[in-house]
């Protein structure tokens, strides 16, 4: 009777966020109504909604344009998904053992964590500004909070509060641009964007609002000239928290960056991709050094997400499908890479709390030889050492750069790995030299699970999901061209 | 047309309002509050661009972005004077220069 009323079936591409966001409600109900002592069970829920929402996506293959266009699910969306569901499950998994300490025993912790992942599961599938701006805000507003769960602590209140600034200075250009995009191709849906840019050519308030757009974006995916909030945040933090901001939320940005320039800016490819380019070459360069003088260890691994936010931009300099290709492919090992990472680094407890300086790592491999072990395995490969994982994700990205013919970027991209194999191998030498300092308190079953499944991906990469994985991604990036 | 007011105008105000709120963000040494100012300034410098565009474009999908930066504007507000409030508790001040915890 009402043409404006769909039926449900149609909306199966965008089931799993539905899913998501009614159990994100329901576990609120539980949280609000069981006492509190109980969260534990809200914080397992969570983790199991994720894992569900994870199989709907990967199991039930629905793709379309809904909502009168401003929501996308293609392949491309479809792998980003995983990655960001998969990302933000393992992440709040790693959280459960030592929530008491980091106040993310907090039912509101999980549940702000869902909406995040909500907000990034949106974005990932934003196909108009406006739907980009919102779920955008979604994910944002959730991690101000996030970062400052821990009331009682002062540094994570200030990491809090500095998120919260840049975060809402970031936004506030994106959506500058946005405006500009709006008013000088008079849409904000991403194809009739490419379409108005196609019929009516570049002006220069297109330029400007692209500008605008890509500076927000590179602040979101924490990006050198935009990367100054990311080593505080970092630091500032709990643990857990930190870890649940490396991982998911940069491969959300990073499929919002991919999609804005790939779509909606594809008919201006040489403008952005000088841009992309300069990105790409100061993160890298600024991670590489900036990163050696760090003492604290969560401030290295920031400068180090930089540095690889760098080189997967390298993949998208490209501005190819391989490129693309590449890009998700550094998205999959980066949360690989990232959640081992957190897994080891809560592991390696003192008498007096968590390690927070590479100091206190001394002798590690003594007390805890399977996490010192796992730990050097990742740091060889975020470092890029074949066969290891990370040697394939900058392989890939390298391999669009050079097919590009850009040379000059592949070169700097390659000698700032290699500078940056410094600050990892002292990591390696520090646990497995030094004379050890602490004894470290057991291991949660939890983390050596995660640490034994990431350790095993980085190690057998090439002979066991490397080949599937690298398929997935031809197929998905495939969907945006 | 009276008054020759046309989208160029509205479009300079709008830059002066976000170049404000971006100024009062990276000059501001004093109070944390005024940030949450700027920060609203440059939220209303793109709405004022949106507006305009709409207008001007004939188009209502404009106003309707503008409608939405609005709802999210008040929702930011409110988490930022939140994180500020439990700031001020750890650490009985809101002064800018303070927020010095982490360096590197």
């Amino acid at each position: 009777m009402n043409s404006d009323v769909v039926d449900f079936a149609s909306l199966a591409p965008a089931y799993p966020e539905m899913l998501l966001a009614v159990g994100t409600v329901v576990l609120l109900l539980i949280g609000v109504f069981i006492n509190k002592e109980r969260s534990l069970l809200v914080s397992y829920a969570a983790v199991l909604l994720l894992a569900v929402v994870g199989a709907l996506i990967l199991f039930v293959p629905a793709e379309g344009v809904l909502f009168n266009g401003v929501y996308i699910a293609d392949s491309f969306a479809r792998f980003m998904k995983v990655l960001v569901v998969a990302g933000a499950a393992l992440t709040l998994l790693l959280a459960i053992p030592s929530a008491e300490e980091n106040g993310t025993h907090k039912f509101e912790y999980s549940i702000l964590a869902l909406l995040a992942t909500l907000g990034m599961m949106a974005l990932v599938s934003a196909n108009d500004m406006m739907s980009l701006y919102v779920s955008l805000e979604l994910q944002s507003l959730a991690f101000y909070v996030m970062a400052a769960i821990k009331r009682e602590d002062p540094k994570a209140t200030e990491a809090g509060l500095k998120y919260f600034v840049l975060g809402a200075l970031s936004s506030g250009m994106l959506i500058y641009g946005a405006s500009l995009v709006y008013g000088f191709t008079g849409h904000t849906n991403l194809q009739e964007i490419v379409v108005a840019i196609a019929s009516e050519g570049r002006s220069i308030g297109l330029i400007f609002g692209v500008v605008f757009v890509l500076a927000g974006v590179a602040f979101k995916v924490s990006a050198v000239p935009f990367h100054m909030w990311t080593p505080d945040v970092y630091e500032g933090a709990p643990t857990p928290v930190t870890a649940f901001f490396a991982a998911a939320p940069k491969v959300a940005a990073m499929s919002m960056f991919v999609r804005l320039v790939m779509d909606a800016f594809q008919g201006i490819t040489s403008d952005w991709q000088q841009i992309v380019i300069f990105l790409s070459i100061a993160s890298m360069v600024l991670a590489a050094f900036a990163a050696i003088g760090q003492r604290s260890i969560k401030r290295l691994i920031a400068y180090s997400s930089i540095g690889h936010v760098g080189f997967a931009l390298v993949g998208l300099s490209a501005g190819t499908q391989v490129g693309v290709e590449g890009v998700a492919i550094y998205m999959a090992i980066y949360v690989a890479m990232t959640v081992g990472l957190f897994a080891c680094l809560l592991s390696f407890r003192t008498e007096g709390g968590y390690v927070e300086t590479i100091d206190e790592l001394a002798g590690a491999a003594q007390g805890r030889p399977f996490v010192a072990a796992i730990m050097a395995v990742l740091m060889f490969s975020l470092i890029g050492m074949p066969p290891l994982a990370g040697f394939f994700a900058k392989w890939h990205a390298f391999l669009a750069a050079i097919d590009a013919q850009l040379y000059l970027l592949a070169v700097i991209g390659v000698l700032a790995s290699a500078v940056s194999a410094f600050y990892y191998l002292r990591v390696v030498k520090v646990m497995y030299f030094d004379e050890p300092v602490h004894r470290f308190q057991a291991v949660p079953a939890e983390l050596t699970i995660i640490m034994a499944v990431t350790g095993f991906f980085i190690v057998t990469y090439f002979f066991t999901v490397g080949g599937p994985l690298a398929s997935l991604a031809h197929t998905a990036a495939g969907s945006l061209f | 047309m009276g008054l020759g007011i046309g989208l160029g105008h509205y479009l300079t105000v709008a830059a002066i309002l976000f170049t404000l709120g971006v100024f009062g963000i990276f000059l501001n040494r004093k109070n944390i509050i005024v940030i949450l100012m700027s920060v609203e300034l440059i939220l209303l410098g793109v709405n004022l661009n949106l507006v305009a565009f709409s207008a001007e474009l004939n188009d209502l999908q404009g106003q309707v972005f503008a409608l939405f930066i609005l709802t999210v504007a008040a929702a930011e507000a409110a988490i930022g004077l939140a994180v500020l409030v439990i700031f001020f508790r750890n650490r009985g001040t809101i002064a800018v220069e303070d927020a010095n915890m982490m360096k590197g």
